[in-house]
């Protein structure tokens, strides 16, 4: 119910930009991000296959783990499609940063949308105990053999959070791709629009099927 | 009803109804027994040798005396009056006995097993009631059905069927305006007409005694204290729509209510007063007693309906109406408890007097249990109308420590808070209901000032995540979420858009659940929000 | 047989008197979503999806459930109903564990359809994670009770078509579930005929044949209908 305020609000020059943008005007600035997911949204992405030369012309893609090396999530975003829950705390650090910088967030598939598969261990979360302790011990100890101890290092492996959680429920959302993966007809249909600076419909069993 | 005019011979009147058998009430009875015994012969046993130098002292056990807050109670009716007596322990019953006797060495208020026990009879919470539905409790043996006859009861029953048509008893009912106590307030002679209006067959008349607000305990009061008067209003209603079979639905919860109601029915039949060919008439009825399971929404009329047939106890759709399609798909009538036990005294003494105490479109009496921050918790009985000030704060006496009421809720779950600025509401169906809140069955729950409003609409939504039947989406999955979204406000405070998700929320559930237990579920948070708005974003961290 | 007419979203339509409101909506060639609904078992009235606004009505009413009256006036797709709508369904989703890339009925599932239908892309209440079972002790079939949306239609197709009555509803509220025989593992039940019709009507991917994995289910929920029709109308071919 925690209804995303439009992105106008959020961001209102990038904002501009990323519905107006298209010819004449300076390219639309694209990211996509990782979080806890399969990279199976990311692998559906790359199936555009000659999309992507389209895509290429029109946009700048200045953040992706699978088009780019910068490191840092940059500012004046124009559009973000977001994979994967929110899991650790890097996770939880990154939607913050980018829901600064990016005018439009993209919820990119099921796991961002529901937690999804990632999700799952939240099934294993009871009163006064959660989730991340008990897939931690039995992943580490229970499974291990006698030398097997937690991973802690601070700084380096990012810690659990308690629950796994949809995107929504850290930052405002404002658009939803379901799927999982969501497919490369799905996800063209779905930017083709943005590119045009149109807002892309999301109806009907070709848009939102999850699954 | 506690207050009997003076009597030459002497009696006491101990309090046998649940809220007194917890605070002590039968230790107590049978230590007065011992003593009247002990000192001469008790009235049941008066041999004919008895000395005459002692009265023979009566010692009944009766239903709720009302002020049940200071159990427990004992009435001793006397030449002076009556005396009311409260918290006595079993170890003053001998003294008590001694001054009933005129024997004792110190006077009544220098006796010390005994001083400050004695309450004020003349106090507005007696003072002020009006007791028709509870004209017996309190005075009657419900035990014994010789003291019920004796109090007038089965007197309406014999009239009616000797003198009165069906059609004239449902006139009657309809001059007289009442409407249901079980909290929807359906007009009752409506509901009594179309039962008996429906094509010519078996027909059945059910009484809901499923009693499940929290706090609320009007009817058990009359199940413990006057049963018979219940059994007359419901064969007084089984005649005017032609039913010859009926069920007593009772909570399990109330094992004395059933253990009382068991020995009445039983009572009734050896009388003639129930079974084949009543009072000499040609009528026929018999009642059974069903106990329930321990399922709140077991109250709700289709559920209650199911579960008597030994179903699963869910509510269904209605139409049909179970005046329409009931038990076995027969027309069947179903009342509460208050409202059956309204029924003699209105044929007794016409609709029209009846209908002359109330107001607006609430006509009659209204039982109400009083409870919370409360000075005085206990049973009233009030004209429909009274201000809720009269009530909470005239007879009820205000917070306990003297403090300011806060509010006060009413309806149980399915009901709202009333802020204190309110107070003179009038208790009726329409300005309840006005003010977001509802009659409901008569639950009054007062509360003080250090108590959070949210707090108290988050106890009421685990009530109904709890209760819920589960078979409808909203009710089952929308309550979880309900109060999902009410702790998280109390956590940290509601944020402006937690508050319009629990808005919306509740407008959802209360327009799209089943029954009325899902349609009524907002009904706390919402009546909350209204009035208490500010205390949602007034938890720590607010307003992030 | 005597006739009534309504009008469904200003559209006027005749139907025999005894139709439901679901039928006159359909007569008037329109829809409204539904789940627990289903032709050929009584009707239960429970996922609320099928809501309608009447004139003059204070209440909304179940169209599978009600039944329709000379003269009604209803409205099958309002803002409203569309916004309780999509809220049944997000709690549909948010009460149960479903994960739909995973589950069997991927692509033939009533509720991913209603979700699609009402555009519910997300869900905003909070998934709940509740604890529940999987029953594979029967030789043909089993229930993950992980993807049970309460629906009964399972409970009524073994009840009013097979006669069998191996299911029932246990528990309340969040707690509920369903169960075979008397609480037992669905294997032991003797009353259980193997016929599969529940697997037929189920919704969504909580009963299944077992050789079916991942988005294999073939349900059939036209079943009951069918087989309920050709009792009355002694009618056996289709
Ligand atoms: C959840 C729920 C619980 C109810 N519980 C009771 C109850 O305990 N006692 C009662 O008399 N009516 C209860 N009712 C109201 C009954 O459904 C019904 O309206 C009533 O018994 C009719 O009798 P009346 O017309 O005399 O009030 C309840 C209703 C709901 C929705
Ligand atoms: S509203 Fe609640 S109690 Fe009533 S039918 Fe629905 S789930 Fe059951
Ligand atoms: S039952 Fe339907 S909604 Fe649930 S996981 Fe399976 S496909 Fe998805
Ligand atoms: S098992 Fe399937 S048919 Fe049965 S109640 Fe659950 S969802 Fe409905
Ligand atoms: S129970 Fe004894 S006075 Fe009410
Ligand atoms: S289809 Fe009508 S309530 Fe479920």
């Amino acid at each position: 119910m925690t209804e995303a305020p439009l992105p106008a609000q959020a961001h209102p020059q990038a904002q501009s930009s990323a519905l107006t943008g298209g010819q004449g005007r300076p390219r639309l600035r694209l990211a996509t991000v990782w979080l806890a997911g399969c990279s199976g949204c990311h692998m559906s992405f790359l199936d555009l296959d000659e999309f992507l030369f389209e895509l290429a012309e029109a946009v700048e893609i200045v953040y992706s783990p699978v088009a780019s090396d910068t490191k840092i999530y940059p500012e004046q975003v124009d559009v973000c499609l977001v994979e994967g829950a929110v899991a650790n705390v890097d996770n939880l650090e990154l939607a913050l940063t980018l829901r600064q910088r990016t005018a439009l967030v993209i919820s990119f598939g099921d796991c961002a949308i529901s937690a999804n598969v990632p999700g799952l261990r939240n099934l294993f979360s009871a009163p006064g105990r959660d989730s991340a302790r008990t897939v931690l011990e039995r992943g580490y100890l229970e499974l291990a053999d006698a030398s097997g101890q937690l991973p802690h290092a601070p700084g380096v492996v990012p810690e659990l959070l308690p629950r796994v959680l949809p995107l929504h429920e850290v930052i405002p959302v404002d658009l939803y791709l379901p799927g999982c993966p969501p497919s490369a007809e799905r996800i063209r249909a779905a930017i083709a629009p943005l590119l045009l600076g149109q807002r892309p419909l999301m109806e009907g069993a070709a848009m939102l099927r999850f699954g | 009803m506690v207050a009997l005019p003076a009597r030459e011979r002497p009696q006491l009147r101990c309090c046998g109804a649940s809220g007194c058998r917890h605070a002590g009430a039968g230790p107590l009875l049978a230590a007065l027994r011992a003593a009247a015994a002990a000192g001469g012969p008790a009235a049941d046993d008066m041999s004919a040798g008895a000395s005459a130098a002692l009265q023979p002292l009566e010692v009944r056990s009766v239903g709720c005396l009302r002020l049940c807050g200071e159990g427990p109670l004992l009435a001793w009716d006397g030449p002076e009056g009556t005396r009311l007596f409260g918290g006595l322990a079993p170890a003053a019953a001998a003294a008590l006995v001694d001054q009933v006797r005129g024997v004792a060495s110190l006077p009544l208020a220098a006796d010390p097993a005994l001083a400050g026990h004695q309450l004020d009879l003349e106090q507005p919470f007696f003072r002020l009631q009006r007791p028709l539905v509870l004209e017996g409790c309190g005075i009657v043996d419900p035990e014994c059905i010789e003291a019920a006859l004796a109090h007038g009861s089965y007197a309406q029953l014999r009239r009616v069927l000797h003198e009165l048509s069906p059609e004239a008893v449902r006139e009657q009912v309809r001059r007289s305006g009442l409407r249901g106590r079980g909290g929807g307030g359906y007009p009752t002679g409506l509901k009594w007409d179309t039962v008996a209006l429906q094509p010519p067959g078996r027909r059945y008349v059910v009484c809901n005694a499923d009693e499940g607000d929290p706090g609320a305990f009007m009817d058990r009061s009359v199940l413990e204290g006057d049963p018979h008067r219940l059994l007359e209003g419901m064969a007084i209603a089984a005649y005017a729509v032609g039913a010859d079979h009926g069920y007593l639905y009772v909570r399990a919860e109330y094992p004395l209510a059933i253990e009382r109601l068991r020995l009445a029915l039983q009572q009734a039949r050896q009388q003639g007063l129930l079974g084949q060919g009543i009072a000499g008439s040609s009528f026929n009825l018999d009642l059974e007693v069903r106990v329930g399971a321990g399922a709140y929404v077991c109250g709700e009329e289709t559920a209650l309906l199911h579960s008597i047939q030994g179903q699963r106890g869910t509510p269904r759709t209605r139409p049909p109406y179970p005046a329409q399609a009931g038990l076995w798909g027969a027309p069947t009538l179903i009342n509460n408890v208050e409202t059956f036990a309204a029924v003699p005294v209105i044929l007794r003494e016409g609709g029209d007097w009846y209908a002359a105490i109330g107001s607006g479109n609430s006509r009659g009496t209204k039982v109400f249990s009083l409870s919370g921050a409360i000075r005085h918790t206990g049973l009233v009985e009030v004209p429909m109308g009274t201000s809720l000030r009269t009530v909470v704060e005239t007879m009820g006496g205000g917070d306990p420590d003297g403090g300011a009421v806060k509010a006060v809720q009413t309806g149980g779950p399915s009901g709202g808070c009333i802020p204190a600025a309110l107070l003179d509401t009038p208790v009726d169906f329409e300005s309840l209901l006005a003010l977001g809140s509802m009659m409901g069955s008569g639950g009054m729950v007062v509360i003080g000032q250090g108590t959070a409003m949210p707090e108290v609409a988050r106890h009421f939504m685990a009530f109904s995540v709890n209760e819920s039947c589960g078979k409808c989406v909203p009710c089952r999955a929308g309550t979880v979420q309900l109060l999902a979204l009410l702790d998280r406000c109390l956590e940290r405070g509601a944020t402006a858009a937690d508050l319009e998700a629990l808005e919306a929320l509740c407008a959802m559930v209360k327009a799209t659940s089943l029954c009325g237990l899902g349609q009524a579920a907002p009904n706390p948070v919402l009546s909350t929000l209204r009035h208490f708005r500010q205390e949602y974003s007034a938890a720590p961290g607010a307003g992030r | 047989m005597s006739v009534i007419t309504l009008q469904v979203d200003g559209r006027d339509v005749a139907v025999p008197a005894g139709s439901t409101l679901l039928q006159a909506i359909r007569a008037a060639g329109l829809s409204v979503p539904t789940l627990c609904h289903l032709d050929g078992l009584d009707p239960v009235g429970a996922c609320r999806l099928c809501l309608v606004e009447v004139e003059g009505g204070q209440r909304l009413l179940p169209a599978c459930a009600s039944e329709a009256s000379e003269g009604q006036v209803i409205r099958t797709d309002t803002a409203q109903l569309q916004g309780y709508r999509r809220m049944a369904v997000e709690l549909f989703f948010a009460e149960g564990n479903h994960v739909c890339a995973f589950c069997v009925a991927n692509g033939q599932c009533e509720l991913q359809d209603v979700a699609v239908a009402v555009g519910m892309d997300h869900s905003r209440f909070p998934y709940q994670y509740p604890q529940r079972s999987v029953d594979a002790s029967h030789r043909h079939f089993s229930l993950d009770h992980n993807r049970c949306i309460l629906c009964t239609r399972c409970v009524r197709v073994c009840d009013q078509i097979e006669g069998a009555h191996v299911w029932d509803v246990a528990e309340r509220g969040s707690d509920c579930r369903i169960v075979a025989g008397l609480d037992q593992p669905w294997g032991e039940v003797e009353a259980c005929t193997s016929c599969g019709k529940c697997v037929d009507v189920c919704p969504t991917g909580a009963l299944y044949a077992n050789e079916d994995t991942t988005a294999e289910k073939h349900p059939h929920p036209e079943r009951a209908h069918q087989l309920r029709r050709a009792r009355e109308h002694q009618q056996w071919l289709r």
